[in-house]
């Protein structure tokens, strides 16, 4: 019955969409107030409907009501409850509800905080993410129904699968999620703004705090799913270039692009064209990252079980959102004007500079991703692209985003003294080679790669630690509090974002130049020697689990006379599929991580144990995490909120005059 | 691997440790081997597996898999490297029964022309556009009327946001 | 309305095309390198006969089919009707590879199942087979009369696959020469 509740509360949800795609659509043409106004309830009540929904599958799940067809193969009753929940998302179907919560998430949210809007333009926006809303519950609703009964039932459902159970499943996804599908909101202000012709100085300050919320969701989402790879693979890998990875990637790069260009849009009235393009192409590229994970038309290790019919569907969905906007771009853009002018040496022209590097950046990971598909499709034999490819590719294209990055703080928007900003950097540029060259001899790794990674890693660092200065230069004499009080929130956000990828490049650098591994067979008692730490096998236990068993071997490790840590990996097998599963066990420390692995167990009766040393691994996700409150920062900056009070004023005051 | 079999593995060696414990004490404890004979060979042979696709897996090097043919193909090249074939003819060994696909770092040919150039022209081509367009825009800036300082502060004032700047004609 | 807008729109309706031709495509598919190039060398020891070694050159002079199988496939199982019909109708001699399976249990596994092969041959440690290109198994490969591979199927054979590709093939290379 709850089940049925469920699908029956999905379907008046179609219905809301729809009616959230139309009337108000109707209303911003005929400039009708009442017929804008159905837009908010519309989609609050659509997402009382889909949160419904998904509290109905949500519950099967936990309950273990093996006559639902998504409960009885993704779901067990030994399952942890932790699981059973996440377990709803741990599949196609579920998965795309999540999508559709999530997206009708942020669009309640744009009827709360962007109250101040003019009407006819909120009404476009909702009109917009109303269309989108009812794509991808019709997607659901006829390929993909998470309602499907099994019938008759079965006793015992197949357990989710075991790489899935994991804390990672709890928050990567609907992080993820809220990342991809928040750039609808960005796409939905663009989509609005060409039909209203209104792309001005206030659309792009709009559009700015949700673009930079949802590349605040999206950088969680992928540095969560990186590190949650990191532990579960079992050997230390935290990114593989796999299609799937890409699919979130792109949008990522072109998001940062995004925020970067809305940023010159609002101070500058320039790239409004650009701009545009960047905000239909980053939520273009989140849906076909969409489709390439559930169409099949790639191999990725994350792919969905597939179905020509899912993908025929999505594509259609493809063809008609992007097709349409990119159309509507073609008809109207044309009538933007420039915008203010430059000069060759400004602050625009080095967030313009980024802006292209990122995007050539983008399309040469889409050029990878859909290379091998391309010469099948032509009929010229089978390929793989893989890491050496996109390394190779990648790493000249950020360096100079990198090394550009650091400059633009210090130029001057409009136009700007080459020499004076020459002046500026030069010992900074200077200190960042020779550390570059002097820290890859010290460490004993010199190597191309090595040099280039430290040496902008030191050139964000020092040029960081420049900008800060130059900052409190300014405002010489005040005190240190009235200074930091002085430098609003969005100064911060830029700062710390640039700093955090500093921090990640150090981090990338320093793992793969300097870290060790080995894997030896171990007897209980035996001792084993990696990068100065003694590692002493002391034996290996039973442990048991809910659903699984497992080996668990216990390590002690030690460095000289001092106690470590003692690191417990396991072997585990999980009951329901029989599936084995290897769980590192990882001792974090601020400049190295100690990874252990135990692998099978030989004839002898030693185990296999795999020893790992990775340098600086943590900072990478340090520099991740860096950028995300880097973000937070820009978002809640206070200028946002106190032009919305006073567009909200004006707005009162307009329409009382009218 | 079974559950019941691990189980049973686990148990005798739980037993072996209580053994060693409670017979000779620590003083057995020695240098765990290595479990290749040869470290320097098996970095060689990890360092080609990470660049060579696993047939049967969705998307994983050699190296990564666990699956029987990815665990052949390694020893494959391990037997190979320690005959004294160089890196290239084991690749050569590998493309010959497999073909590119083996390969995640596509080979330099006239089918991967575009994905290896693509790139480059992505970036002769952004570059080109930025430059056409910083000129243009630069051009415009010195053609620019000069503004007088009354002009630039109401300006300012403008680009700051007093609401009339940024408000959508009503009717 | 200016052209360069259209590069987008333009672009993307490429991309398009390509991603729903790629619908129809299965990238798991990977083609054989060997197609049209001499057979591997082999010499391996039959199934029924241990002492008994078989080769390429024992088959040249005649087109064949070679078909990789193991006891421990369940797509083989799948196939195994069409083969012992293919067998039946005797069109061709079929030779077993018995990939990576061990000797009682592949015999095991024929004499449940019934023995559509002309002769098997043994392929313990999977060398041939990695040789051959093998990377699922079953798969199946047309050799003609100079021992060269003229087509690989992947995947169990089916019968629409033995009567639409394999025996328009098998026949043309039997009228050559």
């Amino acid at each position: 019955m709850i089940p049925e509740l469920g699908h029956f509360s999905l379907i008046l949800a179609l219905i809301l969409s729809l009616v959230q795609a139309i009337v108000p659509m109707i209303g911003a043409n005929r400039n009708r107030l009442a017929l804008m106004a159905v837009g908010r309830p519309a989609a609050q009540g659509q997402f009382l409907f889909i949160a419904f929904a998904f509290g109905c599958l949500t519950w099967a799940f936990i309950t273990s009501d093996f006559s639902l067809q998504l409960a009885a193969v993704n779901s067990h009753t030994d399952t942890p409850l932790i699981y059973k929940i996440t377990g709803v998302w741990g599949n196609h179907e579920g998965s795309l509800l999540l999508w559709a919560l999530s997206l009708s998430l942020w669009t309640v949210a744009v009827t709360v905080f962007s109250r101040n809007l003019p009407e006819p333009f909120m009404a476009r926006v909702l009109g917009v993410l109303g269309w989108i809303s009812a794509g991808f519950l019709s997607f659901t609703l006829v390929t993909s129904n998470p309602f499907e009964r099994l019938i008759p039932a079965v006793a015992e459902g197949r357990d989710l699968n075991p790489l899935l159970q994991d804390p990672g499943m709890i928050i990567h996804p609907p992080l993820l999620y809220m990342g991809y599908v928040g750039f609808s909101v960005a796409f939905a202000f663009a989509i609005a703004a060409l039909l209203s012709g209104r792309m001005d100085a206030a659309w792009a300050r709009w559009s700015r705090p949700w673009t930079t919320v949802a590349w605040v969701f999206l950088t969680a989402g992928i540095t969560v799913g990186s590190g949650w790879a990191y532990y579960e693979l079992g050997w230390g890998g935290w990114w593989f270039w796999d299609p799937v990875e890409n699919a979130s990637f792109m949008p990522w790069l072109l998001g940062t692009a995004l925020v970067h260009s809305l940023a010159v849009t609002e101070k500058r009235g320039a790239f409004r064209s650009w701009t545009i393009l960047l905000a239909i192409s980053a939520f273009s590229l989140s849906l076909l990252g969409t489709f390439l994970v559930r169409s099949g038309v790639i191999t990725s290790v994350h792919a969905f079980a597939t179905d020509p019919r899912r993908g025929l569907f999505i594509l259609a969905l493809l063809v008609l959102v992007i097709g349409i906007s990119l159309a509507l771009f073609a008809w109207r853009a044309p009538k933007l004007a420039g915008g203010g002018s430059f000069g060759l040496v400004s602050r625009d022209s080095t967030l313009l500079g980024n802006n292209v590097l990122l995007a050539v950046a983008t399309g040469s990971v889409l050029l990878g991703t859909l290379y091998p598909m391309f010469l099948d499709a032509l009929g010229l034999g089978k390929i793989s692209v893989g890491p050496p490819y996109f390394e190779a590719v990648f790493v000249p294209l950020m360096a100079p985003v990198v090394a550009l990055m650091v400059i633009g703080p210090f130029v001057r928007w409009k136009g700007d003294d080459v020499k004076r900003v020459l002046r500026l950097l030069a010992p900074a540029i200077v200190a960042s080679l020779v550390l570059g060259v002097g820290i890859a001899f010290a460490i004993g790794h010199v190597t191309v790669r090595t040099v280039l990674g430290l040496t902008l890693a030191a050139w964000v660092l020092l040029g960081s630690a420049k900008l800060l200065a130059t900052r409190f230069a300014e405002r010489r004499g005040a005190d240190v509090g009235t200074t930091l009080r002085g430098i609003p929130a969005a100064w911060w956000g830029m700062w710390l974002a640039h700093l955090g990828i500093g921090v990640f490049i150090i981090g990338v650098t320093m793992v793969n130049s300097l870290n060790e591994r080995v894997d030896v067979k171990m007897h209980a008692g035996d001792s084993a020697h990696l990068a100065g730490y003694t590692f002493k096998f002391v034996g290996v236990a039973d442990a048991a689990g809910a659903n699984y068993d497992a080996a668990r071997a216990t390590i002690e490790v030690t460095r000289g006379d001092v106690a470590v840590a003692t690191l417990t990996p396991e072997k585990r097998v999980y009951v329901a599929q029989q599936m084995p599963m290897t769980e590192a066990a990882i001792d974090i420390g601020p400049f190295r991580d100690i990874y252990v692995n135990l692998g099978d167990q030989l004839e002898d009766g030693a185990w296999v144990v795999g020893l790992f040393y990775k340098p600086f691994i943590s900072w990478v996700w340090l520099g991740c995490l860096l950028m995300g409150i880097g973000g937070v920062f820009a978002a809640s900056d206070r200028r946002y909120r106190r032009l919305a009070q006073r567009e909200a004023a004006a707005a009162v005051a307009a329409r009382q005059t009218t | 691997m079974r559950a019941e079999v691990l189980k049973r593995s686990v148990r005798s060696a739980f037993s072996a440790v209580l053994f060693l414990v409670a017979v000779s004490g620590p003083a057995l404890a020695a240098e765990a081997e290595p479990l290749a004979n040869d470290p320097v060979l098996e970095q060689r042979v990890m360092d080609l597996s990470h660049k060579l696709r696993c047939l049967v897996c969705q998307n994983q090097t050699i190296a990564e898999s666990n699956a029987p043919l990815a665990i052949d193909l390694r020893n494959q090249v391990r037997e190979q490297f320690a005959a004294g074939k160089s890196e290239e003819a084991v690749v050569d060994y590998l493309v010959a029964r497999y073909g590119d696909f083996v390969l995640y770092l596509p080979p330099f040919k006239g089918i991967t022309l575009l994905l290896w150039l693509g790139p480059a022209l992505l970036l002769v081509a952004g570059t080109g556009w930025l430059a056409w367009r910083l000129r243009s825009r630069a051009k415009e800036a010195q053609s620019a009327p000069h503004l007088t300082q009354d002009e630039r502060a109401r300006a300012s004032a403008l680009l700051s946001g007093t609401p009339n700047s940024s408000e959508e004609p009503r009717s | 309305m200016k052209a360069k807008f259209l590069v987008p729109l333009a672009l993307f309706l490429v991309l398009v095309g390509f991603l729903g031709y790629g619908l129809t495509l299965n990238p798991r598919e990977v083609p054989s390198p060997l197609v049209d190039k001499p057979a591997p060398e082999f010499r391996l020891a039959t199934l029924a006969a241990p002492d008994t070694e078989i080769g390429l050159a024992d088959m040249r002079g005649q087109v064949w089919l070679l078909n990789v199988w193991a006891s421990w496939c369940v797509s083989c199982r799948q196939e195994h009707p069409v083969l012992m019909q293919f067998a039946r109708d005797n069109v061709v001699p079929l030779v077993g590879l018995n990939y990576k399976d061990t000797r009682p249990e592949a015999l095991g596994w024929l004499k449940e199942h019934g023995d559509p092969y002309s002769v098997s041959v043994v392929d313990a440690d999977g060398r041939v087979g990695i040789d051959f290109g093998v990377y699922g198994v079953p798969e199946t490969f047309l050799i003609d009369r100079e021992g060269v591979v003229r087509y690989k199927h992947i995947g169990p054979v089916t019968p629409e696959a033995v009567r639409d590709v394999l025996l328009p093939k098998i026949a043309e290379l039997s009228r050559a020469s």
